[in-house]
């Protein structure tokens, strides 16, 4: 570990940006206090993998009439609650009158469904690949229990094709920090074909400082060629998580996703099908994305177009308390993050 | 026995209630004397201090509200560098409170007054309508002794940091219970009496103090470093977390350092008075895990902690409400 310490550091070979596509990594990559220890040749992009980031306006708009609506509560993660939607958020909506509740875990919001019947009950199911799977789940154990009043307003999404459309769209990214918990579900061997097509190398992380140094370190070396490795073996294999992969098959099917600041992205998201499109709460078409500060470069952070300190309103009107953007108000988000651990100041 | 609003009325069961419940247990002769106010000994600099409790669940793992409030005044007014000596608390119960539990709480709030070495001298009871629920206020009366100045604009380059316990534990045991998630974390709700006169008996120069309660480490570290323009150096190996808490933590996503306590304090002392600080700590009772955390460095106002594999980053102050993550 320490040859990797004083490599990263001593650096001086090409220029390298590397993108870290899993937002808690973008965390991880802040608690540790990472960045400092790398060359300034080696640079550190975030990528769009934090749910709550790429959230559309039209999806929290659609959260904030729900929850006015009568004999309806919507059951949300903490960090929704926050998200500008085009004229107010959750919270606001609650002050409002909503009916809101936070809840922990997706199972929490099951368990309330079951024990208040009298309510419909529509849980924000934002997430990627792993938290799909934890829905598939769920969605078997309702039907199985027929627990009618269950809904879920779906904003899922999945990686592969987005991070197609920011090697097509965004150049001058020299490797992937694949996403750890992503890949437990749905294996390594997923980014093949994008590292073939773009001769970038994907390098699969655990979420220790110590694992993100080896994979920065092994992305350096790999600059420029087409390869996958694996650097989180005890969790993640070749092919993934099968049975979750047939669970989420079962309720789920391809579909085409807003993100923000990029736009729809053919067949980047998840909508239930089939028997499972009963639980539905109105989720399709909820593409629509407003603009709230003409000068929020979310969008182009989101892309890793520019860091987070580039843009005009980080750190003056876009803080933690007053985001204007979705990047500063999850704690898996890039602007967070920058924010909270100085990361970029130097 | 349901609270009802005849409880509040001022009346004969307003009488009953103070009578069978509060008088008995706090069982104090100003008190029972049911004056309009208490008419107390004291001279010099006074400390007066006021808190609000509104715990859910009342009861939890190591504690309950009644404990909670008296350890809340008594540490608040220690951190000033003050003996605390009196105290009153204000109860807002909702129609439906259940008396047993009333009777419990107050009980814990005077085991915990006689630990503490305070006396409760008023009180006040009104009734609301809702669902049970209990609320308590609580003012605190210390005095300072001549020559004390304890305060966060005091830090000095060169002070050294010291925790008195491991971090977390009071909120992930709260949590715990209202999530329904089993395990043993036990709130770390005490009052910090013992650590802190151990500390002035040994003539241990104190710069400055705070108990560590909501908004965690982090935002008390950033409230001195910016009261006293300096930069605070924290070794994150040397933050002291229980292994059950730093696995709560990592399964919801939380910072023990923004995590709240309700029996922990950070001291700010000089250099060469550190070890005997640490030592003093340490043999008081609470203190059995306190540390060195960190020291106070020259520069602009900063909380930066050197993580274990060699980097550095910037503690910030606790934005938002330390929520858990969502994937």
């Amino acid at each position: 570990m320490t040859d990797i310490r004083t490599f990263l550091k001593n650096y001086d070979g090409p220029k390298v940006r590397l993108m870290e596509v899993c937002g808690t990594h973008t965390a991880s990559i802040s608690k540790n206090g990472i960045v400092c220890m790398l060359s300034p040749n080696i640079q550190l992009i975030s990528g769009p993998g934090c749910p709550v980031c790429v959230t559309v306006t039209a999806y929290i708009d659609r959260l904030t009439e729900l929850c006015m609506q009568p004999n309806t509560i919507v059951l949300t993660f903490g960090d929704l609650m926050r998200v500008p939607g085009t004229e107010r958020n959750l919270n606001d909506a609650k002050a409002a009158g909503g009916s809101v509740r936070m809840v922990y875990s997706p199972l929490d919001a099951l368990r309330y469904a079951e024990e208040n019947p009298q309510l419909t009950c529509v849980f924000a199911a934002v997430g990627f690949e792993t938290t799909a799977a934890v829905y598939a789940s769920l969605l078997q154990e309702a039907l199985q229990k027929e627990i009618k009043n269950f809904r879920l307003l779906t904003s899922l999404k999945v990686m592969p094709p987005v991070l197609d459309w920011v090697c097509a769209n965004q150049g001058g990214i020299d490797g992937f920090i694949a996403p750890g918990h992503v890949s437990v579900i749905t294996g390594w061997k997923i980014y093949e074909p994008l590292a073939k097509k773009y001769n970038i190398p994907f390098v699969v992380s655990g979420f220790e400082g110590g694992q993100l140094l080896e994979t920065i370190y092994a992305l350096v070396k790999l600059r420029g060629m087409p390869r996958v490795m694996n650097l989180y073996p005890s969790v993640v294999t070749e092919n993934g998580n099968e049975e979750a992969l047939r669970a989420m098959a079962d309720c789920f099917e391809p579909c085409p996703a807003a993100w923000r600041g990029m736009g729809v992205i053919p067949d980047s998201g998840l909508r239930l099908h089939g028997e499972y499109a009963m639980f539905d709460a109105g989720s399709d078409g909820l593409l629509q994305d407003h603009s709230f500060n003409t000068n929020c470069r979310c969008a182009k952070v989101l892309t890793g177009a520019v860091s987070p300190t580039q843009c005009p309103l980080f750190g003056r009107v876009c803080t933690p308390q007053t985001p204007q953007g979705a990047c500063m108000v999850s704690q898996e988000g890039s602007c967070y993050n920058y924010y909270i651990s100085g990361r970029g100041s130097k | 026995m349901k609270i009802t609003m005849a409880h509040g009325s001022g009346g004969k069961s307003t009488s009953e209630l103070i009578g069978t419940i509060f008088e008995k247990e706090f069982s104090d002769p100003t008190l029972s004397k049911m004056e309009d106010s208490a008419v107390l000994p004291g001279s010099g600099r006074i400390a007066l201090t006021t808190d609000s409790f509104v715990v859910t669940p009342l009861f939890f793992p190591g504690g309950d509200i009644g404990r909670l409030c008296i350890c809340g005044t008594v540490n608040d007014l220690l951190m000033s560098g003050a003996e605390p000596k009196y105290i009153t608390c204000g109860f807002i119960l909702e129609e439906g409170a259940d008396t047993d539990d009333l009777r419990k709480i107050a009980h814990s709030m005077s085991e915990t007054a006689k630990e503490a070495g305070v006396r409760i001298v008023a009180g006040d009871t009104k009734v609301v309508e809702g669902k049970g629920g209990v609320y308590i206020n609580t003012a605190g009366v210390g005095f300072v002794p001549e020559g004390v100045d304890i305060g966060a604009e005091n830090c000095r380059e060169g002070d050294v940091i010291l925790l008195s316990g491991n971090l977390g534990d009071h909120h992930a045991a709260v949590l715990s219970k209202r999530m329904g998630i089993e395990n043993t974390i036990v709130s770390d709700c005490a009052p910090l009496v013992e650590m802190v006169n151990a500390m002035k008996r040994s003539s241990v120069h104190i710069h400055a103090m705070r108990d560590v309660t909501r908004g965690g480490l982090g935002t008390v570290l950033n409230e001195f470093a910016a009261s006293s323009n300096c930069t605070i150096e924290l070794q994150e190996e040397s933050l002291p977390v229980s292994d059950q808490v730093r696995a709560f933590c990592g399964v919801l996503g939380l910072d023990p350092l923004y995590m709240g306590n309700e029996g922990k304090m950070v001291a700010v002392v000089a250099a060469e008075d550190a070890e005997k600080a640490l030592a003093c700590i340490r043999a008081s009772r609470y203190g059995e895990n306190a540390a060195v955390i960190g020291r106070v460095l020259a520069g602009d106002s900063a909380v930066l902690l050197k993580t274990p594999i060699g980097g550095t980053r910037v503690v910030g102050p606790l934005y938002g409400e330390g929520l858990p993550r969502i994937c």
